[in-house]
Formats: C-alpha cells, sequence, structure tokens
C-alpha cells in the first residue's frame, strides 16, 4: 500500500501532492491494478490534513479512471499508466537532450535553462488550462 | 446549514469596538480556521459563538440555534478555550466523570478508549500533566460529549511541534470519523493550511476575507511586472497589496478571471502570502473604504 507524504513548503495544493503520489507510484509500479488506497481518515489522520482534501484527491483520481470506489469497502486502484506512455517517452526524451545540447551550445548554463523550461512550462500549462 | 452565521456583528468594551460589522457564514461539515494577528477579534467572536459573551450589535446563529440558549444548544457545540484549560488539582479520571455528568450526550467508551490510547493515566492529577497532554485531555472532553461543532481558541498555541501534531492528527480523525464542524483559532497558518478547507482572516476587528480555501488560492495571484499604476488594472482585478520599485510592480490581486496581461508574470499565492496580504492591507488602514469580500465555492 502507498504511503502519502506532504511539502508543504512546495506550494503545491495537498490535494494535488496526494494525486501525483498516486500517479508516480503506478507509473513506477509501486502500486497495481486491485490494489487499495489508504482510507480517507487514515491519509487524514497521519497527515493531519482535512479529510475533504483526501476526498477531493481520490474524486479526482476516479475522474482519471485510475481509482474506483467500492461504497463500504474502500478505494481501489482500477487503472494504469505504463504502456504506450512509457513507449512514447523514449522518442520525447532524446528530443529533449538534442534540445539541451542545443542550448547548452547557446551559451546556456544549467540555472538558465531550468528558468527557460520552467517558465516555458507554465505558460503552455496555464494556456491548456485556459482553453 | 451554516455551523456558523454571522451578520452586522460587533462587540465593544468600553469605547473600543473588539469585533466590527462582522458578516459570516460558515457551512457545515467544513474545518474553518480562524486567523489573525493578537487582539483582532478572534477570541471575541469565539466567545460570542459559544454565548460567554453577548453581542452589542448584530446576531449570531450557531447550527440554527441561539448561542447558550439551552442545554439542546450546549450538546451541539463543544468548546476550548485558550490555553486548553482543565482543573489542575482533579485527575484525569476526574475530569471524565465531571463530563460524564455534565453532558447528556456523553460518550464514555470513546473518552475511555481515547485516554488509553493517549496513555494517560485517570489517577494523575491534570495539573500534572504535560502542556500537549493537557490540550489532548480538552479535546477529549469536548469530543466525548459528542459535539455537532466544535470551537478551539488557539488550542496548540503552546504546544511543541510533535505534541502540536498529533492533537492536529486526533482532530482530523474525529472530523473523518464523526463529520464534526470545527472553527479553530490558530497563529500558526501552515497548520491551518493542513487542516482547514474554510478560512476567515480576522483583522483591525473586522473580517477580511472569509472563504473556502481552495476558492481563495484560485483568485487570487502574484502579478510581478514593468512598473505600473494600479489604477490601470482591469476592473476586475482588485488589488489587494502593491509594490513598486523603479522599474517593477508587484501585486497581490483578487480576481475571478484568468490574467491575461502577458506584461505580467503570474504566480499562485499559498495560503500564508494569502493570510499576510490581508492582514498588512488592515494594518494601513485602507479596509474602511472596501466592502468586504465573500468568496464562495
Amino acid at each position: 500500500m502507498i504511503e502519502f507524504h506532504l511539502d508543504t513548503r512546495s506550494g503545491v495544493a495537498p490535494y494535488l501532492q496526494l494525486i501525483h503520489q498516486v500517479r508516480n507510484a503506478l507509473r513506477l509500479d509501486l502500486l497495481r491494478q486491485g490494489e487499495q488506497l489508504p482510507t480517507v481518515k487514515d491519509v487524514s489522520t497521519g497527515l493531519a490534513i482535512n479529510p475533504n482534501t483526501v476526498l477531493k484527491a481520490y474524486r479526482e483520481l476516479e475522474y482519471q479512471g485510475l481509482v474506483a470506489a467500492r461504497p463500504g469497502r474502500g478505494t481501489f486502484v482500477t487503472g494504469t499508466l505504463d504502456g504506450p506512455r512509457l513507449a512514447a517517452q523514449e522518442p520525447l526524451r532524446r528530443e529533449l537532450a538534442r534540445w539541451l545540447t542545443k542550448a547548452r551550445r547557446s551559451g546556456l548554463d544549467e540555472e538558465s535553462i531550468e528558468a527557460l523550461f520552467l517558465a516555458t512550462f507554465r505558460s503552455t500549462a496555464q494556456q491548456e488550462d485556459i482553453a | 446549514m451554516t455551523a456558523l452565521h454571522t451578520s452586522g456583528l460587533g462587540k465593544r468594551y468600553r469605547q473600543r469596538w473588539a469585533l466590527r460589522d462582522c458578516s459570516l457564514q460558515i457551512p457545515e461539515g467544513r474545518v474553518a480556521g480562524l486567523v489573525g494577528p493578537n487582539g483582532a477579534g478572534k477570541s471575541t467572536l469565539l466567545n460570542l459563538a459559544v454565548g460567554l459573551l453577548a453581542p452589542d450589535t448584530g446576531a449570531i446563529t450557531v447550527l440554527d440555534g441561539q448561542p447558550a440558549s439551552g442545554p439542546a444548544q450546549l450538546a451541539k457545540v463543544g468548546f476550548v478555550a485558550q490555553d486548553t484549560p482543565v482543573y489542575a488539582g482533579l485527575s484525569v479520571g476526574d475530569h471524565l466523570r465531571f463530563g460524564a455528568h455534565l453532558n447528556p450526550t456523553w460518550d464514555a467508551a470513546y473518552a475511555e478508549r481515547r485516554l488509553g490510547r493517549l496513555d494517560l493515566d485517570p489517577g494523575q492529577k491534570a495539573g500534572k500533566l504535560s502542556g500537549g497532554q493537557q490540550a489532548q485531555l480538552a479535546l477529549t472532553l469536548a469530543l466525548a460529549k459528542r459535539p455537532r461543532l466544535l470551537i478551539l481558541d488557539e488550542p496548540v498555541a503552546s504546544l511543541d511541534p510533535l505534541a502540536r501534531r498529533e492533537f492536529l492528527q486526533d482532530l482530523m480523525a474525529a472530523v473523518a470519523e464523526y463529520g464534526v464542524s470545527v472553527v479553530l483559532s490558530s497563529h500558526l497558518v501552515s497548520d491551518l493550511e493542513r487542516v482547514c478547507d474554510y478560512l476567515v482572516v480576522l483583522a483591525a476587528s473586522r473580517v477580511q476575507i472569509a472563504g473556502d480555501v481552495d476558492a481563495l488560492i484560485a483568485s487570487h495571484h502574484r502579478l510581478i511586472g514593468p512598473r505600473r499604476d494600479p489604477a490601470t488594472l482591469p476592473s476586475d482585478q482588485l488589488v489587494i497589496q502593491a509594490s513598486h520599485t523603479d522599474r517593477q510592480s508587484t501585486l497581490i490581486v483578487q480576481t475571478r478571471h484568468p490574467v491575461l496581461d502577458p506584461a505580467w508574470t503570474v504566480e499562485q499565492l499559498n495560503l500564508e502570502d494569502l493570510v499576510l496580504a490581508y492582514m498588512s492591507q488592515a494594518q494601513d488602514g485602507r479596509t474602511a473604504a472596501r466592502p468586504v469580500l465573500e468568496v464562495q465555492r
């Protein structure tokens, strides 16, 4: 079973952190189909966070088709995040590596590359949110 | 139903208003955090809610009843006053007997189970307990009466970090298990960020902002960009805080719409930034001309 943690300095909303951790565990095969997520009460008590926050994360994961709530029994993993996604990663990784080489050749140091990546990542994510 | 409903609520101590024009609607089923500087009126509001104080202006209802209007109302509301007071000369067991005697809805099994888990010796005098244990005893008493609303005034202020975490864990367990609504005041915004889904900022005796935490976070942004007069912003962007250098402006704005102006770098605020922005705005005394904001989900 997965154990959640919370990084309060990250600025990422707690419910999003829970979602990320489940998605990460699925990607890394630490959580598999049929396995149960900790109960809302256990997560809420363990981390000292509002139960509604946990519920919200679980509802969102349900909406993403990754888990399903079985009344009276708990929340279970029903989806996976491997397969086509992993296969698609390799070409993307190579493209990114090429881009990084290009960025270094243009004289950008690591800090500038990171800042550029984050700024672009955020602005495109924001545009997708609005769209 | 609302856990706490106030309209135009005010309380005056001689010439000084401790709380003014306070209008709030905290829904049931929430954990609401009450935050603000010392002397902002937090304890006054909580004492009004439990009927220890009577208002000078306006109205207050708690779970649709008048505070302390009778046994039924008293049974609905659990209260832990500032610094989690216990009777120093009474034993832990005496506290439970006392609680059972005074509360018709007392859940003795719950109280004993809880104290057992906390490893509190029933024979021990409450005055000899550590601060954390006293807080846990006070919380146990408030929870064992099975209230629908729990009101806590700075329950963790005097606790060390571990005791604080344990207290909040137990509080969240009660919320998850019994669905008890909570209103708690605290200075520790990082704690509130974990446990609260509703926030009220009180400063200078007035409500500065109140609303669902996620809605508050989603509707506030930090804008950083070339220097600009805040008066030239779109009318849907309300400036909470502004600071300027020769060439740069940093603004905290409240808006329901996305900020699309490409001149701005838009940053998310965390709860602490948001609370501080409203508190310093109140300190600057610019609130009188501004209507109180209420952000709903």
